[in-house]
């Protein structure tokens, strides 16, 4: 029943603000679902168990004559997700009080709808479900990114509508095929992790699955569509991407390629570390060249997801020792969740003061905004992985993990992380330090909404980056429980 | 047969009205026949009836009856405010269009094969006279002399083929001819062979199947766009119906020789279709190719049968007449106020007219297959049938036409929400505000629970 209420509350909310026509009144309702919203996943928090166990379950049956249930529920995996999501949504729906946008009713029922849709994602236990919500959380942000977006919006969201919309069908054929291979005649996920294919099988079900979720993160070489899009998006759009939609495609790997086909995921594990890699080195060497600062934070952006992926690969390839590579996976989503999305808000306030992202146009607007220069180097510090800071466990954990697994590319992705440092710091030094010249002479510092929204995500920076066993604990069992899993169905193969 | 009957009188009610000048009795008689149709077709639900081994009432008759009769009162309430004051064959409009469904009537139910060519041929003449009602359009009458050449054309197919089958078999019964084929499986008479593919290419011309297709756009392009609009979905849902009641029916024993021939049109459907979609810039003509490339996911249910493939159909045309029937309205709105029917004409709709906007989007949102939309459902099912039997890499073309779709109906998306354009009101009147809203409230319903009709066949 919580889960109900979870994964519905922000639906009505946008249904509510959709039908009040006012802009500040559509702000506030929004405002109030998702802080709702939150709350809900307080009460849902205290009451979860840090076990390897489904918990919240919810399973009816929808469309009956095709198998299909609406079979959810919450482990230590999805609930790191559905934090992430829902601490996210009213971060990015206050940063956006500053902003009037034309339409603002339709554009917070969008972000709230989107919002449902990707919780569906995160606790769907039904095949079809997980499809659902999948295409439930894309066509809301399409229309976010194309209707309030910046130039060229309509050719680049096109072209990212049918790239990630490609991706997913090819997901549904797989999907469709297990659901054929499954005697039971239903998608439930248990079903499909009973399933004994063959190694051939299992690799066509990888593919269909990896191209759906390397095309969301984004891995090279799938990537092609993120910059563009990331840069014309409106500010809330880029941070909903950036901060909570590209997770879908990581905990897609982690929820429904592992466990399923295991002896897929062996044999092709290595051609995508190799993938991830490239990212890493491809997007850092790119990001490093960049003049438009969102540019450069979309370039790093596909460097950190090149990680996370290069980790999970990696721990899944370790076997059970691969738990520490998995846990680093739980909280990196966590944190450039977080990071990224201070990022982009420091950037929209920038641009939304100055109109431009450009760096040698900026320069010294830590004289003027002092507030706003130390935030935005904590969100720097934490993006960076300072120790101390929440981007440190994480890092940490998943360059240990790529290394166990082959100590080249452990090394390879450690330089970049250097590199990733190098060229945050000289952003930051660009367009912070130095001196003001006659645009950023007028800026002014950061206050009202903007300054709760830094002040919340540097508070969150630092509390996860000094106790991030808070997040840890949460997800330890179920990602144990994982690996055994996928271990056992690997040895009962072989 | 009462329906039959039903509509039939209507037909001639609404002609002697139209005679009398009684012009505003008119919708409200031929709306009431309707219902009057569609309370026979409840009545007779589960109740299968033969009449002289003609024509067999059975369920699925009665769905698709239900779903062509509730099309044609969609239709039908369409006409309000679309002809000028004055016009003077309204009437005649009225007749024909419930002549045309009088003859899709027999072509759903039919039980022997000369029923099947009545049927076609009263739908076919009504419409071939409707497509021309412009008399002083030339569009209106190039479409209906070339919907004529080419009707009769396929018309002579379909009644070559029936006769080779007829020559083999010595019955134009459909159970003698299944019959004769299960008795025969190894000996079939050779005659039989091209007369199955006569027949085949007679109903690929009728549903527009690729090669068969070139009058589709020309035709839809030409014809007034309620006759357009009648065309594209009850007709091709006619269509459809009597080719399953054909093939999945009396020619099932023969799947293994007709399937292959039918996988080669699926394919050319979906592909000249899809792309040549892509590159219009009219509005009409757009969803002219689209229906073509509708017709090929329609075939899938025949590429492969199994219980379902009736109800998948059922399914598909449903989500395909509703999703049109809203394109076709906001057509007619747009065209009444800009005069044009391109694409272009949409631009900016989305400010002035959220309500036309947003259903228009639902309709092109379930055209195009997107999740908790009917049409969803529709291609869902179609997928599902055919990778039953593991023909991937027919899905796999299936999908990439997919995403060429998505491509052309968010044209029109964009053009309504995105691009800035001339800031023209429309003002739809109350009818055209139920049927855009209760087509839409159809459309999602189907898409999240799609239960209601699923398996009902």
């Amino acid at each position: 029943m919580e889960l109900l209420i979870l994964i519905f509350l922000p639906l009505v909310g946008a249904l509510i603000t959709a039908a009040i026509a006012k802009q500040n009144a559509s702000k506030t309702i929004a405002l109030a679902f998702s802080i709702l919203t939150l709350a809900a996943t307080i009460s849902v928090l205290c009451k979860f168990t840090p076990d390897a166990s489904m918990q919240f379950v919810v399973n009816y049956p929808w469309i009956q004559q095709l198998g299909i249930n609406f079979h959810a529920g919450i482990d230590g995996i999805s609930i790191i997700t559905i934090i992430l999501t829902n601490i996210l949504v009213p971060l990015i729906v206050l940063s956006t009080f500053k902003h009037v946008y034309k339409n603002a009713n339709a554009f917070y029922a969008l972000i709230l709808f989107m919002q449902s849709g990707l919780l569906l994602v995160f606790t769907a236990l039904d095949g079809f479900l997980f499809y659902i919500g999948w295409e439930a959380a894309l066509i809301p942000i399409y229309f976010i990114c194309a209707m309030w977006g910046g130039k060229d919006r309509i050719k680049i969201n096109m072209k990212f509508f049918v790239y990630t919309i490609a991706g997913s069908l090819f997901m549904l054929l797989g999907i469709i095929y297990l659901y054929l291979q499954n005697p039971a005649n239903n998608f439930d996920i248990n079903a499909f992790y009973a399933l004994n294919l063959d190694s051939h099988q299992q690799g066509w079900v990888f593919w269909a699955f990896f191209i759906a979720f390397a095309i969301k993160m984004p891995i090279f070489p799938f990537h092609t569509w993120q910059p563009d899009t990331y840069t014309a998006a409106p500010a809330p759009g880029t941070m909903l991407l950036s901060g909570i939609m590209l997770k879908m495609g990581i905990y897609g790997v982690i929820r429904w390629l592992l466990p399923v086909v295991p002896q897929g995921v062996q044999d092709w594990a290595y051609l995508a570390m190799i993938l991830s890699i490239i990212g890493i080195i491809y997007a850092s060497v790119i990001a490093f060249t960049q003049k438009d600062a969102k540019r450069l934070v979309a370039y790093s952006s596909i460097a950190h997801v090149g990680l996370i992926a290069a980790g999970i690969f990696a721990s899944y390839s370790l076997g059970s020792g691969g738990i520490q590579g998995l846990q680093g996976v739980m909280v990196q989503m966590l944190s450039h969740g977080i990071n990224v999305v201070g990022l982009f808000f420091v950037l929209d306030i920038i641009s939304s003061r100055l109109h431009t992202n450009k760096i040698e146009e900026l320069g010294g607007l830590a004289k003027v905004a002092p507030q706003l220069a130390i935030t935005f180097l904590i969100i720097v510090l934490g993006t960076v992985a300072l120790p101390g800071t929440n981007g440190f466990i994480g890092e940490f954990l998943l360059l240990f993990s790529v290394y166990n697994y082959n100590a080249w590319m452990g090394a390879i992705a450690g330089l970049t992380i250097i590199l990733g440092a190098v060229y945050m710091f000289r952003m930051y030094q660009k367009v912070m330090l130095g001196t003001t010249n006659d645009l950023t002479i007028t800026f002014t510092d950061i206050k009202g909404t903007e300054k709760i929204v830094l002040y919340t995500i540097c508070v969150l920076i630092i509390v996860m980056g000094v106790y991030p066993k808070a997040v840890l604990q949460l997800s330890e069992a179920s990602v144990q429980h994982l690996l055994e899993q996928v271990n056992q169905k690997l040895t009962g193969l072989n | 047969m009462n329906i039959i009957i039903t509509i039939a009188i209507t037909a001639f009610l609404v002609l002697y009205a139209g005679l009398f000048k009684a012009r505003k009795a008119l919708l409200p008689l031929t709306l009431t026949g309707l219902l009057v149709a569609l309370g026979f077709v409840a009545y007779s639900w589960n109740n299968p009836t033969t009449y002289y081994t003609m024509m067999r009432v059975d369920n699925f008759a009665l769905a698709f009856s239900a779903l062509s009769i509730l099309g044609t009162f969609f239709i039908f309430l369409l006409t309000d405010r679309y002809f000028a004051e004055g016009s003077d064959n309204v009437a005649e409009y009225f007749t024909l269009i419930l002549f045309a469904l009088t003859g899709i009537m027999m072509m759903v139910s039919y039980q022997n094969m000369s029923m099947l060519f009545i049927g076609v041929e009263i739908m076919s003449v009504s419409l071939y006279i409707l497509a021309g009602i412009r008399k002083l359009n030339f569009a209106s009458n190039e479409a209906s002399l070339k919907y004529f050449l080419m009707g009769a054309f396929s018309t002579g197919f379909l009644l070559f083929g029936i006769t080779l089958v007829y020559g083999a078999t010595g019955s134009f019964d459909l159970t003698v001819i299944q019959q004769y084929l299960v008795n025969n499986v190894h000996s079939v008479s050779p005659l039989f062979y091209p007369g199955v593919i006569l027949i085949m290419i007679g109903l690929c011309f009728k549903v527009g199947a690729a090669p068969f297709h070139f009058w589709v756009p020309d035709v839809y392009e030409g014809s007034p766009t309620l006759i357009m609009t009648f065309m594209s979905t009850i007709v091709k849902t006619a269509g459809f119906a009597a080719f399953l009641r054909l093939f999945a029916g009396a020619f099932e024993p023969l799947h293994d020789f007709w399937a292959p021939a039918l996988v080669v049109i699926v394919v050319v459907t979906l592909c000249v279709g899809n792309i040549t979609a892509l590159f219009q810039k009219n509005f009409k003509r757009m969803l002219a190719y689209s229906s073509i490339s509708h017709a090929g996911y329609l075939l899938f249910s025949l590429v492969v049968l199994t219980v379902n493939s009736a109800s998948n159909v059922l399914v598909y045309a449903t989500a395909y007449t509703f999703a049109s029937i809203i394109a076709f309205g906001v057509l007619i709105l747009v065209k009444q106020k800009t005069g044009s029917d391109q694409i272009d004409s949409f631009n900016g709709l989305g400010k002035r007219n959220p309500l036309a906007a947003i259903v228009l989007t639902v309709a092109m949102l379930s055209l195009a297959g997107i999740p908790l939309t009917a049409g969803f459902v529709g291609k869902y099912l179609m997928f599902l049938n055919v990778m039953e039997d593991y023909q991937t890499i027919l899905v796999i073309i299936a999908i990439l036409n997919a995403l060429i779709g998505f491509y052309y109906y968010f044209k029109v998306i964009v053009a309504v929400w995105f691009i800035d354009g001339q800031d023209i009101v429309l003002n739809p009147s109350f009818l055209y505000k139920i049927v855009l809203i209760l087509s839409a409230i159809v459309t999602l319903l189907l898409g999240v629970y799609p239960s209601l009709i699923l398996n009902l066949i």
